[in-house]
């Protein structure tokens, strides 16, 4: 479904990213894992036009999208959440979600301002939807309270429920379970097998390696911003390249 | 549900629609209590104000934009009007539109070079694009007259009917006024709102949501051009008379200040923000000469303690209390 072919970045003569290749198959949990600053934040930004890549090429679904601008390669149906959370504080619960439907609501400012009965069923359709998005994500009973007030376990939720509420082909998760605890990881985990058994399409971005080695159809590990493995969890676990670049070090650490 | 609760259901599903026929009503009634010429000619001024902050606020409060620079449309509305009716004989509401369409072409050629800028840098050009208007207004006397000012402009009429006294002004003025508050509402419950939010919010975020947000920002900024134009062609009708004075930067300035008042991203606030602003120098005329004090000392205020705007930082205060006492009575 997403393609990527000897995708590299500089920033500034210094490479972030060289040479990455990989595919993100149909109906499957794909990891990105690596150690910190491996460049799997510049390879998101990448995909979904926050950063043009500095030489090769993105496809996805067939099509060339790395030269597009961020909102339209939104609009090809793929959606994401951000690393550090990027919901409306000011926006209620509800709305936040709302805006994850912002293509589906029209962009006419004309039609906007005239609210014929046609605009109006839809915003109808639009908001039940938001609803049950939220119901899923067990946030039903805060959908009009400011979304700056939530918990922070809540805000992610939030945003999941964004991205994933206008039906993406597609959804790339940012480190959606940095900063919670063991217990909401485990729910954030539990909703992201949902979606997957739902038959979403998703590209993890993780560096929780138990959620990552539980969950995933197909690792990619990214080091120094080259691609050193691909495979399904336990190829990679007893990748010796991998276990030097990544999980050595975790050991050590954890 | 109990017949009350149904009530109540109603009348919060339809509250938008209920505010504003109660307002409507309000405003239909008023001339038969109020008929003062005075106090009309002052909630006129209110109507033809709140024209313009309604398009500002979209622009400053939905796309989180700056401008300091609406007074130019307001002021090329208002002689484009009166050099269309009198210098070129255009009867007045074509007129009207033909300069709509004109200074949203206008805002449009500027907007498409300023929108790149940000912050600061989006302020001072549009501080300077007010600069710019106003000195043409003042300087080129055989078209607007100069600073003695431009006279003469006819009456809006239908017919034999014109929009000569108070009383049909309010009426014409606050008809005006109604339409661009229900198209503003209309605007902002709908994707397209959404959207402008989501821009103002973070503008990755809302690339991300499948926003364009360049453009987004230049259709904003036309359309609050157009809704300062309009509101200056109906200026000009209604004192038949206008001057460059009306239109400098410290009318931009006030113009801002009503939407921090009224609270960025609130239509409603819009209205009150207006009213509030052009009727302070009528509750204190001993500091008439001290307005522009008074005016930035509340811009001031209200930045420093609810950057939000006052009624939007109230209105949110009461929201986030009543959420978190209610999360504490869950808990309890």
């Amino acid at each position: 479904m997403l393609q990527l072919d000897q995708v590299s970045k500089k920033f500034g003569g210094l490479p972030a990213l060289s040479d990455v290749s990989f595919t993100v198959p149909k109906g499957k949990l794909t990891a990105l894992i690596g150690p910190n600053g491996a460049g799997k934040s510049t390879l998101i930004n990448c995909i979904t036009g926050v950063l043009e890549p500095s030489s090769g090429k993105i496809q996805f679904q067939q099509q060339q999208i790395d030269n597009l601008p961020a909102y339209q390669i939104s609009r090809l149906g793929i959606s994401r959440t951000f690393q550090n959370l990027k919901i409306f504080p000011r926006l209620t619960v509800l709305d936040n979600v709302l805006t994850g439907l912002t293509n589906e609501g029209g962009n006419s400012m004309l039609l906007a301002m005239l609210r014929l009965p046609d605009l109006r069923h839809r915003e109808r359709q639009l908001r039940l939807r938001a609803l049950e998005s939220l119901d899923r994500f067990g946030l039903e009973d805060k959908a009009n309270w400011p979304a700056g007030i939530l918990a922070y376990g809540d805000k992610k939720r939030v945003e999941l429920a964004r991205a994933t509420v206008g039906k993406p082909q597609l959804i790339l998760l940012d480190e959606p379970v940095a900063g919670l605890n063991a217990e909401e990881t485990a729910a954030v985990g539990e909703q992201l097998r949902l979606l997957r058994s739902a038959g979403h399409t998703m590209l993890l971005v993780e560096h929780d390696m138990d959620l990552v080695m539980e969950i995933a159809d197909q690792v990619v590990v990214l080091d120094s911003g080259k691609g050193i493995a691909t495979g399904t969890p336990d190829e990679v676990r007893r990748n010796p390249l991998v276990l030097e670049a990544y999980l050595g070090r975790m050991d050590a650490t954890a | 549900m109990t017949s009350k609760q149904k009530f109540l259901y109603f009348i919060y599903l339809h509250r938008t629609g209920l505010t504003v026929t109660g307002l409507s009503l309000a405003l239909l009634f008023f001339p038969v209590i109020e008929n003062n010429p005075y106090t009309l000619g002052l909630t006129n001024l209110i109507a033809i104000n709140a024209i313009i902050v309604l398009g500002l606020n979209l622009f400053i409060g939905y796309a989180g934009q700056i401008s300091l620079g609406h007074a130019a449309f307001f002021g090329l509305g208002a002689y484009g009007s009166a050099i269309a009716t009198v210098t070129f004989e255009i009867p007045p509401w074509p007129a009207m539109l033909l300069v709509a369409i004109i200074v949203a072409l206008v805002a449009l050629l500027i907007g498409i070079p300023i929108l790149r800028l940000s912050g600061h840098y989006l302020a001072m050009a549009t501080l300077g694009l007010n600069f710019v208007v106003h000195t043409v207004l003042l300087q080129w006397d055989e078209v607007t007259g100069g600073p003695s000012g431009f006279s003469g402009i006819p009456y809006l009429s239908f017919g034999k009917f014109q929009f000569d006294d108070e009383v049909r002004l309010h009426y014409l003025l606050w008809g005006f006024a109604l339409v661009g508050l229900l198209l503003c509402l209309n605007l902002v419950r709908s994707g397209v709102g959404r959207g402008l939010s989501a821009l103002a919010g973070d503008e990755v975020a809302a690339e991300a949501l499948g926003v364009n947000t360049r453009n987004s920002k230049i259709k904003i900024f036309v359309l609050s051009a157009v809704f300062a134009s309009i509101a200056g062609s109906l200026f000009a009708h209604c004192y038949s008379f206008v001057s460059p004075d009306s239109f400098g930067i410290f009318t931009s300035a006030d113009l801002v200040i009503m939407v921090v008042i009224g609270g960025m991203g609130s239509i409603w606030g819009s209205l009150f923000g207006a009213a509030l602003i052009t009727l302070l120098p009528e509750w204190m005329d001993m500091f008439e000469t001290y307005k522009d004090f008074v005016h930035g000392g509340i811009l001031v205020l209200v930045l420093m303690f609810l950057p939000q705007g006052l009624i939007t930082g109230l209105v949110e205060m009461v929201k986030t209390k009543l959420a978190l006492r209610r999360q504490k009575d869950a808990a309890a």
